[in-house]
């Protein structure tokens, strides 16, 4: 364990019952790092984001943050510590001055601090203008960012944010985004989500989890460098033989995918765009577009969580059909 | 810590309709008996003098109004500590604060103290109607204190009871009548002791009864045993309340 690792998480088990939601976690978050951690419904993110935020506890396994382990040390803990649950837990009753100041408070900040710490949240936030407005009467995107306030307004070390983009419209989102990157500057953030591009555009590390287990765990330059296109869309006015596209050097193979379009896999150390441009003007095939064709995240969530459900189910045919069934409720 | 809890809940009490509806229904009932007891007084003071032994003012209108102060607010407490818990656990705020650095004791005391000043505040209301006597006669001052410490400890385990109660749910209704059922029971076991005519066991269950205690401070009997069953009962179901939350982050 290096000494800038913010969040350590040790061989992470929990069970709900027989229902093993998550399964031999073992992760590290830097500081200064946002990490994001990707998963389909049910995969056991939000059970790992409520035992990182101490409001769930582990059946087996450790959770260090910023070196003190959150269960021999809660206090300590989780002064480092705030967090935004998937539900932001707010007192509808209240206004947002009153429960910031309530969180300043039960949050231990020194008094003679609390109004700076108040007014420095609801600034980064960009709650000034709504400071007296009840909690109950503002939208869903400001009720949003009065859940992040409330987690940064101790400048704790470590922040964790449980989806916190879901039901936003896109503004909000991109807003939301750029507060999320604002924080990275002075906290580690773990952010949880299964909108892949939230991870692409925030986040320095991507950690996919499925069925409880780590499955991928990257940085996002490693994670471009997997995502390189092996494909080309090209369009044509005068389509010609698949024969003759495939003769071409370089080309894997072609498959006409309708609309005068066809799709031409080439291996990843070749690529033919020049040849297939050379061609099409050789022979006027009419060449009018010519796409190459990017795998996105989502296709190396959906491999991976697939391949992995796959594997999973082989192995465990004859195990317990029921329990697969449930897993998906205790989201 | 803890009265940063406190006072987020007595704050929250008054933002709702709910603790000013209370109070006013609680002193208007009560004010109807006080008067009623006071005629009462009237009809019996050219009497009381003939009498040797002969109950005062204290006796004839301050202790009934207690007595029946009590069984009015086994009613109204479970309305007022019904949300305490539940309704966090509804409103999924409850990882607020088991997020934040405070312990679990802190988070349940916090919200006992909140809701013992709300029924500090009602008590005192209600105490004021006796004292206002104080303008015409002269009060038994140990009889009324031995009945005000039997009220206030009276209350204090209701409210513990409620806290627990609203700590097993996430509906408030739910909390506010099993906390009705617990203590109602917990009043009534009394009566097996009266009708069995003592002993085989049923003393025993009447010595449970939360009234049974109630009535010997009433009457101005200091008894430390009566005392020492109220915080017994009270510590009892705050640290009941206080494991439940624990299981909170263990369970499902």
């Amino acid at each position: 364990m290096s000494m800038d690792s913010l969040i350590t998480v040790e061989n992470l088990y929990r069970y709900y019952g027989g229902l093993c939601a998550v399964h031999d976690l073992c992760f590290e978050v830097r500081r200064g790092e946002v990490l994001g951690f990707l998963g389909p419904n049910g995969a056991g993110k939000s059970t790992t984001m409520r035992i990182i935020g101490g409001n769930l506890a582990p059946s087996a396994g450790r959770v260090l943050i910023n070196g003190i382990d959150i269960l021999d040390q809660p206090m300590l803990a989780k002064a480092e510590l705030g967090f935004l649950p998937e539900t932001p837990p707010l007192y509808r009753d209240l206004t947002v001055n009153e429960y910031l100041a309530y969180c300043a408070r039960i949050n231990r900040i020194p008094r003679a601090q609390q109004q700076a710490a108040i007014d420095s949240a609801k600034e980064r936030c960009g709650l000034t203008a709504v400071g007296r407005r009840l909690i109950a009467n503002l939208s869903k995107g400001y009720q949003q960012r009065v859940g992040i306030a409330q987690a940064i307004i101790h400048s704790p070390s470590v922040v964790l944010l449980d989806e916190p983009t879901v039901g936003l419209d896109p503004i909000q989102i991109r807003e939301i985004r750029t507060l999320i990157r604002d924080v990275a500057n002075e906290h580690s953030v773990v952010l949880s989500t299964h909108i892949l591009p939230e991870v692409q555009s925030v986040c320095d590390r991507v950690q996919i989890i499925n069925r409880g287990r780590l499955v991928l765990n990257e940085s996002i330059e490693q994670m471009r460098e997997k995502l390189q296109a092996t494909s080309l869309l090209v369009a044509l006015r005068t389509m010609p033989s698949i024969s003759e596209l495939e003769s071409i050097a370089g080309v894997a193979s072609a498959e006409l995918v309708g609309d005068g379009r066809v799709r031409i896999n080439y291996a990843a150390t070749l690529d033919p765009s020049d040849a297939i441009v050379e061609q099409a003007v050789a022979n006027g095939w009419g060449l009018y577009e010519l796409t190459p064709e990017r795998m996105t995240l989502e296709q190396v969530f959906v491999d991976i969580t697939s391949s992995d459900a796959l594997a999973h189910g082989e192995s465990g045919a004859s195990g317990k059909p029921a329990e697969q069934g449930s897993e998906g409720e205790a989201a | 810590m803890i009265f940063t809890i406190a006072g987020r809940e007595l704050r929250g009490l008054f933002l709702s309709p709910l603790a000013w509806s209370i109070l006013a229904v609680v002193q208007l009932i009560l004010a109807y008996m006080f008067l009623a007891q006071i005629e009462l007084f009237m009809q019996l003071q050219p009497r009381l003098p003939t009498l040797p032994g002969a109950p005062g003012i204290t006796e004839i209108v301050a202790v009934p109004l207690l007595g029946n102060a009590a069984m009015i607010l086994l009613l109204i407490v479970p309305l007022i500590t019904m949300r305490l818990i539940s309704d966090e656990r509804r409103n999924q705020t409850l990882p607020l604060l088991f997020a934040a650095p405070i312990s679990m004791s802190a988070i349940v005391l916090g919200k006992f103290v909140g809701v013992m000043t709300f029924l500090l505040i009602m008590l005192l209301m209600i105490l004021m109607m006796p004292l206002t006597l104080l303008l015409g006669s002269s009060l038994d001052f140990g009889l009324l204190a031995a009945a005000t410490l039997g009220l206030f400890l009276l209350l204090a385990s209701f409210a513990a009871v409620g806290l627990f109660m609203s700590s097993l749910t996430a509906q408030p209704t739910i909390a506010a009548v099993s906390t009705f059922g617990v203590l109602l029971l917990l009043w009534i076991l009394d009566w097996a002791g009266n009708n069995a005519g003592g002993g085989n066991g049923s003393d025993a269950l009447a010595y449970l009864s939360i009234l049974r205690h109630y009535e010997a401070l009433l009457k101005g009997v200091f008894n430390s045993a009566d005392i020492i069953y109220y915080l017994l009962f009270i510590t009892v179901f705050l640290v009941l309340s206080i494991r439940r939350l624990d299981a909170e982050r263990t369970q499902y």
